[in-house]
């Protein structure tokens, strides 16, 4: 899976203890430098307690680098954070033990995009039969990734390296050469239609497509599952 | 006028990006504006090089951030067109040894001497890609009629998106008319099919390019390179003048094919 193009890439040359809030689309970002976790996590809530009521309210989410943390230090964190007003969403780290600390306590481990889903629907699973749809109206290049729930419209084309994974359909009123997934929760009755469908790999539930060769005029076309395979119609109005 | 800062940027390798610094650079100087290269491709330094300057330089941009020489002594003045500087990177570093916030305060200091700033970035999408374009006013994306170039340019030209320095501007190097007509190589109109941006340059292959590479001489001093004609018009268009883009087509037919050969052969 790509990472999302907005991801902060980490940062190698933080002076120990030195840290850095940025404001991301998610909310705020905290990196935090490298040194003993409980220095850390004092500097951390100094530095919010000086921004005082100016941060109060917001989603936070921490990059607590190479750290490995137990539950304890997360969980004390937290409600550190969250006696300030503050709300922490999710731990990125380069370490797979601080990782599962997190994901135990129910933080996310990496920066999806809440405009696409929201967590609890994450959480909750299969979606059949939820008629959500999120509208993407712009381009999606290569990078890019959009994962959602439900059901996928993009005004725009979606070039190659470009990705999306949705619950339910996938509607494209563009180009599409990038990948799809349609009914990535299990639900074969899902289809990708485009202006456009050339996708680089076209999935329906559990099945996977290529696209064929094709010269000519460009048409629009539906894909669906027929008999547990993929198969793609010209659309006729 | 303070400058207008320009970042040249592909994500692929060797689709020539230090070739267009240089040769943009060298065609606004040409114009009688003031202008400075600035080489961000920090330990792999090149622009130096193509200009024809490596054996001027005494400080780098390393040296400038981290303060060892002053922004004045690190400017190298090209002698033959001496409205053209450099600042070149440094070879022994890596790219974090600066960081995007130094090359904003670099640039700010440019911005009052110069009319232009064109900044050679590194490939990549990392550290040196972030600090080649946290300065940047105009992000050019360069790329070749291939179709790994293409898909690096679509990614860059996301992130620069999503980094709001767009919308960016491409230019497409190194095309082979014969070979488009042959449908072996991608047109022109199918790289800007997919990646739907400003066009401001098509560049033909071109030989010359190597040999002025090699000479140090940016190819827009050479009045007769079809190269050198692309990038002048390139710098054209950065200075808002509408000029039509060349008929990459070689010559009319027959005749025209073997006048040109007679005048090539005539050098």
């Amino acid at each position: 899976m790509h990472p999302a193009p907005e991801l902060p890439l980490p940062d190698s040359s933080l002076q120990p203890s030195k840290i850095q809030i940025k404001g991301i689309k998610e909310g705020l970002l905290v990196l935090l430098g490298e040194g003993e976790w409980s220095e850390i996590r004092q500097a951390l809530l100094e530095q919010l307690d000086r921004q005082g009521e100016f941060l109060r309210g917001a989603r936070l989410a921490l990059d607590v680098g190479d750290a490995i943390l137990k539950a304890v230090d997360l969980g004390s964190l937290r409600d550190g954070l969250s006696e300030r007003g503050l709300y922490l969403w999710a731990v990125l780290s380069n370490s797979p033990t601080t990782e599962q600390t997190a994901q135990m306590l129910g933080l996310e481990t990496r920066l999806t995009k809440p405009r696409y889903a929201s967590m609890d629907e994450y959480a909750h699973g299969g979606l059949h039969g939820v008629e959500e749809a999120v509208m993407v109206a712009r381009t999606l290049r290569s990078g890019a990734s959009v994962q959602y729930p439900g059901h996928v419209v993009v005004i725009g084309d979606v070039n190659p390296g470009a990705e999306i994974i949705a619950g339910g359909n996938v509607v494209v009123w563009g180009r599409l050469r990038g990948l799809v997934h349609a009914g990535a929760n299990g639900d074969e009755g899902a289809v990708v239609c485009a202006l456009d469908l050339r996708p680089t790999q076209l999935r329906i539930s559990d099945q996977i497509a290529l696209s064929p060769k094709r010269k000519g005029k460009p048409q629009p076309e539906i894909a669906s599952l027929r008999n547990g395979a993929v198969v793609a119609e010209p659309w006729k109005p | 006028m303070p400058a207008k800062v320009v970042t040249i940027t592909s994500g692929k390798g060797g689709v020539g990006k230090t070739t267009a610094t240089a040769n943009i650079g060298a065609a606004l100087a040409q114009n009688d504006l003031k202008v400075v290269c600035l080489d961000a491709d920090i330990g792999l330094r090149n622009l130096d090089v193509v200009l024809g300057l490596e054996n001027r330089i005494v400080y780098d941009l390393v040296d400038v951030v981290e303060g060892r020489c002053r922004l004045k002594q690190a400017l190298i003045r090209d002698k033959r067109l001496p409205e053209l500087f450099l600042i070149p990177a440094a070879q022994k570093r890596d790219k974090s040894a600066v960081s995007p916030s130094d090359m904003v305060r670099l640039c700010n200091e440019l911005r009052e001497e110069f009319d232009w700033i064109i900044i050679d970035s590194p490939a990549g999408i990392e550290r040196g890609f972030r600090n080649a374009i946290a300065p940047t006013d105009i992000v050019v994306v360069i790329t070749n009629p291939e179709v790994s170039a293409v898909r690096d340019a679509d990614r860059i030209i996301g992130l620069v998106e999503s980094e709001e320095k767009g919308p960016a501007r491409l230019i497409i190097n190194r095309i082979k008319p014969s070979m488009v007509r042959k449908g072996d190589m991608l047109s022109p109109e199918d790289v800007l099919e997919l990646l739907a941006v400003e066009l401001i340059g098509l560049v033909p292959e071109d030989e010359g390019v190597v040999t002025s590479t090699n000479r140090g001489m940016p190819v827009v001093m050479d009045g007769r390179s079809r190269a050198g004609q692309a990038f002048r018009n390139i710098a054209q268009r950065l200075m808002g003048a509408e000029v039509p883009f060349l008929d990459l087509e070689e010559g009319g037919g027959l005749l025209g094919r073997l006048a040109r050969r007679i005048r090539q052969g005539g050098d």
